[in-house]
């Protein structure tokens, strides 16, 4: 593109806004109703879902902390070496 | 038990959207209209384009956290076109018909809603340069005579110069 004059492109950007401050369409009123309901469900249904990963997330938890005071497993495991091999 | 059904299906917030939408939900149709290429009085797809972003809005208003309700509306309405534009948006008229999918998105945002350069390329995932690139382009494309894009369908208001 060839180069142009800042005050000629200014002069063609404020063509084009005048262009596009043409007729507004208008707005259906059911449009308004559609989003809300949807958006409401969609939104019921986003709080559930972070609710059942809540739920999910602390059973987990008490099954570990169960598990874990249960097995104890940072206490050393009981010995059990090879008995030695005698008789050869 | 039926009153209970009726709260739930009425969120915290619905006064406020209903606000927000009553001064908004015009220019953005307008916007959407643009974008899609089609008459103000003939507009299908622009609706269920804006219907689509408004829903997200409203789902997720109350994580709005202080930013503006139509900032947000119009970047969800900007993407969503974006991401359907690869299935040949051809314009069936409108004032923006002679321009492709990319380009109507630039020139609605950037002189249409009078977004920020950086901003307009932040949100279309481009750098700031081909952001200048395609509006002078489209500047240039509609208002010059329809004759260097030699289609007689360019809209074009007489350019007077």
């Amino acid at each position: 593109m060839s180069p142009e004059r800042p005050e000629r492109r200014e002069r063609r950007e404020d063509q084009v806004r005048r262009l596009l401050d043409g007729p507004h369409p208008a707005v259906p009123p059911e449009l308004v109703v559609d989003a809300m309901r949807r958006g409401a469900r969609r939104g019921r249904r986003r709080a559930r879902a972070r609710r059942l990963l809540w739920l999910v997330l602390s059973v987990a938890f008490l099954v570990f902390v169960v598990w874990a005071s249960v097995e104890q497993p940072w206490n050393p495991p009981p010995a059990e070496t090879t008995p030695p091999l005698n008789g050869w | 038990m039926r009153h209970r059904q009726v709260r739930q299906q009425q969120p915290l917030h619905a006064g406020e959207f209903e606000a927000f939408v009553a001064g908004a939900a015009g220019r953005l149709l307008h916007a959407a209209t643009l974008l899609t290429a089609e008459p103000p009085d003939a507009n299908p797809r622009a609706r269920t384009l804006l219907t689509d972003a408004l829903t997200q809005t409203y789902a997720s208003w109350d994580r709005l956290r202080g930013e503006d309700p139509y900032d947000r509306a119009r970047q969800e309405l900007a993407a969503r076109f974006a991401r359907s534009a690869w299935r040949a948006h051809r314009g069936r008229g409108g004032v923006l018909g002679a321009l492709g999918p990319q380009e109507r998105l630039v020139v609605v945002l950037r002189l249409g809603e009078g977004v920020a350069e950086e901003q307009t390329a932040a949100l279309l995932g481009l750098p700031v340069e081909r952001v200048r690139a395609i509006c002078h382009r489209s500047v240039a494309a509609l208002t010059s005579p329809p004759r260097t894009r030699g289609d007689a369908t360019a809209t074009m208001t007489a350019a007077p110069s």
